[in-house]
């Protein structure tokens, strides 16, 4: 029964990736990022920002493109971690996982705005709101998110919505801006890339 | 207000003074941002002793501007001013990039930067900040250097604002290269490794400055806009639209370096020799197998992405890098230079934007040197070896010469005007006629003797920005890429590629009454506020000085090369017609409210509110 249910999971998680235009897949999703692809655009930092804030507010974006060096951008968001470190680490319990959509929801009248989620993070993600100071993390748009329609619709497809595997360690892409910039490098500009930063 | 941030921060580098300034209200409703403020900025401080102020001096004002749609419409951009050291009227020279949202989300609409640092310096943006730090370990880098230490110093800066709150992305920066640093007339504000503000010649003027980089980082939202609400449906609703110009976010502008040359035959060939070319090699299809690297490459909030990059991976020029392919520089970094392969042309445009050119001036001023050679004008023992068409290397040691302004490289790093006059001293003989300029400033990658690109005989000798390709007089003076609705785009400050189509045109007024409330309709932009601007912009380009002064009329012409007949290609034996020329430059004077010498008329400038213009070209024309 369980090899059943996984077996037709597997199925639908192929159709999100074959047809990314399919939005009410069931289930948690998750959102797939192909770093390669991304123009540097930050339309995904406008679609985020007006959901959430009603502004263009790139730097209270939930999404952020690092551009380290020019050519190597990439977007920066929470990834979902199995273990979500970040929110053991909270002293508050400010943080927590919406048991729904897999993804971390702040408590922002709890939050006291001490930055240990930022450390306790592999990739560095959260960041402090610049208004109010309170941890700021990507809440997948409450299971619908904005930032992969713009992506998607664009044909960069650097975000596309997926559904959510079990299994899957999601936590490689808790990384820190730097790394991720180096392979980058490697990629775009050759052997001599990493270099350049 | 809606749409602004609501202050200019005023820098004076000679003293280290810094202030807020605010423009009244009525002064941006009538100059909106970007160019037009550039423009009314300059007028009101350096108009009265235009004609006597050096560009390259202390006296001049560098303006580096947002407009009220920058970060709203699609494709942000800055607008840089000040006198050109080129045209030596007002050029407002657009870059795109995150600075000028950075700027905006730091609270500022604008920089106004006057004087000289006493040694090299840059200036950092930040939230109701502006600090000028000591630039002296940057002074002499390339763009790579000059980036890897600004983007460690700025994220540096920013987290010791507030530690521990983020991890820091970079702060924007603008800066020059080496050329700038030398004061060359043909050195661009830089960004981005690939992009750059070339028309102008302001990276000149930011060396004359000591001013090597601007950083920025602004942790605010955008200036609130006036109707949220439908600010938003139109950012969508032009997402929408540009989605859909699927050639050109394909190739970007890339596919015209072949298309321009063999179907429309009015790409520069050999310093304009010929505009015709039917090279394969030299097809956007040749530079994505073997050079393009990124597919889709833009700037803050575009849709359309049609920057590309490109990196040699392999053979003599391996690890060179450029945004190519993009026509302007396939142009003049390659057929203009006689190149015609991928590697040759990344080579090119790579070495120049290591060095700070302007990719327009600089391929310009290296094809007429080529020429010179040709004709045994410049000889070898002038430049220290040959310089023959295609030849890469030696077009690459003499961008080198140029920057280290050694030799004969002194003079072209005036740009090709300044050069073909001094030179041509030198030799004892005409070499302005094979200057492809318009006012001191190299013209754009687009001739007019085939007639099938999109200029007219009036595009450059009526601009009133010299030979800039972006802004071109056309007869239809509403037209969309006629130099009336350019300027729309270089005052609200975005990017001209993102309103290429006409649904989306037809959009900007009501873009511009989300954002900024005010409602102003095209009859007004086109009867009024853009004459305004015009008006002035002509009237610095009339004054020029103290190196040149244009002659009316005399100075609104093709350049003579124009007069010559295409030698080859499906148009083979067209040229211009002088009578044709001077007839539509008539009706063009006619049409915006000139008089035949192109002198703005007193009832115009009063109309449009400018005595203080009229009373000025009065008493300078009767002192001549």
């Amino acid at each position: 029964m369980q090899s059943r249910t996984k077996i037709g999971q597997n199925i639908s998680n192929l159709i999100t990736i074959l047809d990314p235009n399919i939005m009410d897949v069931k289930g948690q999703i998750w959102i797939a990022r192909d770093f390669p692809r991304c123009s540097g655009c930050r339309m995904c930092e406008i679609a985020c920002s007006l959901h959430h804030e009603n502004k263009i507010w790139p730097e209270a974006s939930r999404v952020r493109i690092f551009m380290k060096v020019p050519g190597a951008e990439f977007p920066h968001l929470c990834t979902q971690c199995h273990d979500y470190p970040c929110v053991s680490s909270c002293p508050v319990d400010a943080l927590t996982v919406d048991k729904r959509t897999a993804a971390v929801l702040v408590d922002r009248d709890k939050c006291t705005g001490c930055g240990l989620c930022i450390k306790a993070c592999p990739g560095s993600i959260p960041f402090l709101h610049p208004k109010d100071g309170k941890a700021t993390i990507c809440d997948l748009c409450n299971g619908d998110p904005q930032c992969t329609k713009v992506c998607t619709k664009g044909g960069w497809n650097t975000l596309r919505r997926v559904s959510r595997d079990s299994d899957y360690s999601y936590k490689l892409y808790a990384r820190k801006p730097e790394e991720i910039t180096k392979s980058l490098l490697t990629i775009i500009y050759g052997e001599k890339g990493e270099e350049l930063i | 207000m809606r749409g602004y941030a609501g202050k200019f921060s005023e820098i004076d580098l000679s003293t280290g003074n810094i202030k807020d300034i605010r423009l009244p209200e009525d002064v941006l409703r009538n100059y909106l941002g970007g160019r037009g403020v550039a423009t009314k900025i300059l007028w009101d401080r350096l108009g009265k002793r235009w004609e006597t102020i050096d560009p390259l001096s202390p006296e001049n004002i560098l303006l580096v501007l947002a407009g009220p749609l920058t970060g709203y419409y699609p494709g942000g951009r800055m607008c840089i001013s000040g006198k050109s050291p080129l045209t030596l009227g007002i050029v407002g020279s657009t870059i795109a990039g995150e600075h000028a949202i950075d700027m905006r989300c730091a609270g500022y609409d604008g920089l106004i930067i006057k004087g000289k640092a006493e040694k090299p310096v840059y200036l950092l943006v930040t939230d109701d900040n502006v600090e000028i730090k000591d630039a002296f370990h940057v002074w002499g880098k390339d763009r790579v250097e000059t980036y890897k230490i600004l983007t460690k110093e700025g994220t540096e800066a920013l987290e010791k604002k507030a530690p521990g709150t983020r991890e820091w992305r970079e702060p924007s920066i603008l800066h020059i290269g080496p050329l700038g640093e030398k004061m060359s007339r043909i050195a661009a504000v830089q960004t981005k490794f690939a992009h750059g503000a070339g028309y102008g010649g302001y990276g000149g003027v930011m060396g004359s400055k000591n001013l090597k980089a601007i950083l920025f980082k602004g942790m605010g939202p955008l200036p609130e806009p006036y109707d949220m609400e439908k600010t938003k449906d139109l950012i969508w609703r032009l997402a929408e639209i540009n989605f859909k110009a699927d050639s050109m976010r394909r190739w970007g502008t890339g596919a015209a370096g072949y298309d321009v040359g063999a179907r429309t035959s009015s790409e520069p060939v050999r310093n304009w020799q010929e505009e015709w070319h039917d090279e394969k090699s030299f097809g956007v299809d040749k530079f994505e197998e073997r050079v393009w690297v990124k597919r889709y490459w833009g700037d803050f909030g575009c849709p359309t992405t049609c920057e590309k990059l490109s990196v040699v991976k392999t053979g003599p020029y391996k690890g060179a890098f450029s945004d190519n392919p993009d026509y302007e520089i396939q142009a003049y970094g390659g057929t203009n230079l006689g190149i015609f392969t991928p590697e040759g042309n990344v080579k090119i445009c790579s070495v120049m934007e290591d060095l700070g050119f302007c990719g327009i001036q600089g391929g310009n001023v290296l094809g007429f040197a080529a020429e010179l050679y040709q004709k045994g004008i410049l000889t070898e023992s002038d430049l220290g070896f040959p310089l023959e068409w295609g030849d890469v290397n030696a077009f690459t040691k003499l961008m080198k010469m140029i920057a280290d302004r050694e030799g004969v490289g002194d003079i072209l790093a005036e740009g090709t005007f300044r050069a073909a006059v001094k030179l041509g001293k030198l030799k004892g003989e005409d070499l302005l006629k094979y200057a492809v300029v318009e006012k001191g400033e190299a013209i754009g990658a687009h001739g007019i003797r085939s007639r099938q690109d999109y200029v007219e005989e009036v595009s450059y000798p009526c601009s009133v920005q010299g030979g800039d390709h972006t802004s071109p007089a056309q007869r239809d003076l509403r037209k969309g890429d006629s130099e009336l609705t350019a300027m729309l785009h270089d005052c609200g400050v975005y990017c001209w590629f993102n309103i290429n189509d006409e649904e989306a045109r037809a959009l900007i007024w009501d873009f511009l009454q989300a954002v900024t409330g005010w409602p102003i309709t095209a009859d007004e932009w086109y009867n009024n506020m853009a004459l305004r601007i015009l008006a002035i912009q002509r009237t610095a380009l009339l004054l020029g000085g103290p190196d040149f002064t244009w002659k009316p009329l005399v100075d609104d012409d093709i350049p003579p090369r124009w007069y010559e007949p295409l030698p080859s290609g499906p148009y083979k034996g067209r040229a211009s017609e002088k009578s044709e020329v001077k007839k539509d430059v008539q009706r063009y004077f006619n049409d915006v409210g000139w008089n035949e010498q192109g002198i703005p008329k007193s009832s115009e400038l009063k109309r449009l509110g400018l005595d203080d213009v009229d009373a000025k070209l009065k008493s300078f024309f009767s002192n001549r």
